[in-house]
């Protein structure tokens, strides 16, 4: 029998997973309807990441992250209102529909903002480490990426900052092993990131796992040695992206990548991984659907509160400012 | 009672401004490529490191793009960085954070992170600088909505807006001219901050209008000294502020005068010069006695060799010449007058 603890830990992990989870299916349902007129960059095999090391960072951790946000948006912040309000365009959304999918933020709980160019918030997560450190505040900053963004000059150029200033920032790079449509081995004039970038003055840490457990725990280690060495941490985490790109469908029969590759990996879906391990440790199957089905209901929820919300007044064209 | 003031050059206003700026808000720092070296930014750092500490200004990597982004990430946690580029040039390098990022990023928030950034960037003219570090660029930046580019051209207005600028919740783009560095005004002895945004005439007349932006204000200064003693009255309005643009004195001045020539230093095609011609035809149109006339670089790139860089940037005697036109005047014998020659006051290098 497992401890209290550990059950509750684990709880915590497959609520959050399955969040996502079906938020991203709600998505997929309802996307049809073409409401929701924002690019879709869908997570969907990324859970264990985000909540992986969400949880791990805590409330001291600031973020960042690519347009693939949604999952780290869900982990961060644990609330589908906001959310699909800015997806719906409504007055109800973060930035009241300015945004959309691919510039999700929430300043109110450290998630600090997400952006539609490729590693451009690298050099926004080492500006605001370099905050952190000079006024003491204690916060590391977090900076989601994708491989893609390894292959620009942003991604070396802030990572040569912060090893060079010794800044506390945690990369954490999601490999789904495309840019795009494009592998590795048509980008890459290297045989690894992980070695390469061990080369800079910063701890790397590496793993193929999908279970949520082992990415917390990975994570905790890069902050403590973080913290031990005052230099930033790399985590360089393999996952793979189970829908195309953009949008909310399959492409295995586009040619670039195979089914077999994904059934590989959906033999290790971090979705099942948690609910087989928490079914060991338990919890019933009945716990676990009625879990489920109250996300749903939150999720289905949110989606018809987005819906009947109003759209965001004229004025909100403009930036606003105070006593404007 | 009158203001105390002082003598400064532009350069001092720019060191003072930061001095008493750092001094008086401790999230202020400075930073850049060569920013804390002996140079110090052609003095415009003076003293910095020495008084503040190399955490508050400090020399970095050479990664334009990078920097531009950092101080997004700190005028977002807190801070207000100053992010000084020695050519204007440098920072096309930086164009996907500044266009992409910095300019949207307290839009894309729902307006809840502000970007109080400051980017100081240096343009100039001569001693063979060519085609790569010459440019203006500030239409480009003007172009972008949620960027504020300011110009100013006298050692007063220097040091009040750029104290304004690192107040402003902004981000900032302060464009200054190296030749400028030099020059000389009596400044109040604390001179406040000079509110953004406002446009202010420079000499008062009432013949013909000059509107100028940075040195080419300077080139205009003499150009009126000279039409002066045949009794030509020029006033020439200095926007000071490219964006956003305050257009109501130049067209309350064109409304006076009736003609008005716009001396950008820049390019013509797609430039500032274009957009003030366009505010004055939607708004003067029917005072206008001539059609305006624009000044600026030769439609070509900036040359090394002295005698075709002559011919690429307008002068005063340029300037002169569109007013004889414009108002049908006798070309006036310039042989006896003293222009402004760099080889006199400026030996270089840049």
């Amino acid at each position: 029998m497992a401890s209290q603890a550990i059950l509750k830990r684990n709880l915590a992990f497959y609520n959050k997973l399955c969040l996502i989870r079906e938020a991203e299916k709600a998505i997929i349902r309802h996307y049809g309807e073409n409401e929701m007129k924002t690019p879709m960059h869908m997570s969907l095999g990324a859970e264990a990441i985000a909540v992986g090391v969400c949880e791990a960072l805590n409330k001291k951790g600031q973020i960042l992250c690519s347009y693939r946000s949604h999952a780290v948006y869900l982990a961060n912040t644990n609330e589908t209102n906001i959310f699909f309000g800015e997806l719906y365009g409504k007055s109800t959304g973060m930035a009241k529909g300015r945004a959309g999918s691919m510039h999700l933020s929430s300043p109110e709980t450290n998630f600090l903002g997400s952006s539609a160019i490729v590693a451009s918030t690298l050099p926004v997560a080492i500006g605001a480490a370099y905050a952190n450190k000079i006024r003491s505040t204690g916060k590391i900053v977090c900076v989601f990426f994708g491989d893609g963004a390894v292959d620009e000059g942003a991604f070396w150029e802030s990572l040569n900052m912060a090893c060079l200033m010794k800044l506390p920032v945690l990369f954490v790079c999601e490999d789904n092993g495309y840019a795009v449509h494009n592998p590795a081995t048509e980008r890459h004039g290297y045989d690894s990131i992980t070695k390469i970038v061990q080369k800079f003055k910063c701890n790397v840490f590496e793993s193929s796992s999908t279970d949520v457990q082992q990415i917390y725990t990975l994570t905790r280690q890069a902050l403590s040695t973080m913290r031990r060495t005052h230099q930033p941490s790399f985590l360089h985490l393999k996952y793979y992206r189970y829908l195309q790109h953009v949008g909310i469908n399959e492409d295995f029969s586009s040619g670039y990548r195979s089914r077999d590759e994904f059934e590989v990996w959906l033999k290790s879906d971090p979705i099942e991984i948690q609910r087989k391990k928490l079914k060991k440790i338990g919890v019933t199957e009945k716990q676990l659907r009625s879990l489920e089905n109250r996300i749903k209901d939150r999720i289905e929820k949110s989606i018809q509160l987005a819906k009947s919300a109003p759209f965001p007044s004229q004025e909100d064209l403009y930036e606003r400012r105070p006593g404007a | 009672m009158k203001t105390r003031t002082r003598s400064l050059t532009y350069r001092e206003a720019l060191n003072e401004a930061l001095h008493e700026e750092m001094e008086r808000d401790k999230n202020v720092f400075v930073y850049g490529i060569d920013v804390g070296d002996h140079n110090r930014i052609f003095n415009s750092t003076k003293g910095l490191v020495e008084k503040f500490g190399r955490h508050r200004c400090f020399s970095t990597p050479l990664c334009e793009d990078t920097l531009v982004g950092f101080g997004l990430g700190a005028a977002i946690n807190g801070l207000r960085p100053v992010n000084i580029h020695m050519r204007v040039d440098f920072l096309l390098l930086a164009m996907n954070q500044l266009l992409n990022m910095v300019a949207s990023y307290r839009y894309g928030t729902g307006d809840k992170l502000k970007v109080p950034m400051v980017i100081r960037a240096i343009i100039g003219r001569g001693w063979g600088q060519s085609y790569q570090h010459s440019k203006s660029l500030q239409s480009y930046f003007a172009h972008i909505p949620g960027l504020k580019v300011i110009m100013p051209t006298t050692p007063a207005d220097a040091k009040g807006l750029l104290k304004s600028a690192i107040r402003d919740d902004g981000p900032v783009i302060f464009i200054e001219h190296r030749w400028l560095y030099d020059a000389v005004e009596e400044v109040p002895i604390s001179q406040e901050p000079i509110n953004i945004g406002e446009s202010r005439i420079l000499r008062a007349g009432t013949d013909i209008t000059v509107v100028g932006t940075s040195w080419m204000n300077i080139e205009a200064l003499k150009a009126a000294e000279i039409l002066a003693k045949q009794g030509i009255s020029i006033e020439i309005v200095d926007p000071r502020t490219i964006s956003p643009l305050d257009d109501s004195l130049i067209v309350k001045s064109v409304i006076k005068t009736g003609h008005c020539i716009v001396a950008d230093f820049d390019w013509i095609n797609c430039g500032f010069s274009a957009e003030i011609s366009a505010r004055i035809n939607e708004k003067c149109f029917g005072k206008l006695k001539s059609p305006v006339q624009r000044i600026g670089f030769a439609e070509t790139h900036c040359p090394c060799t002295r005698p075709l860089e002559n011919l690429f940037y307008p002068t005063a005697i340029d300037m002169i010449r569109a007013v004889e036109k414009k108002l049908g005047l006798h070309k006036t014998d310039l042989s006896k007058e003293n222009f402004y020659s760099y080889e006199n006051k400026f030996r270089g290098p840049f």
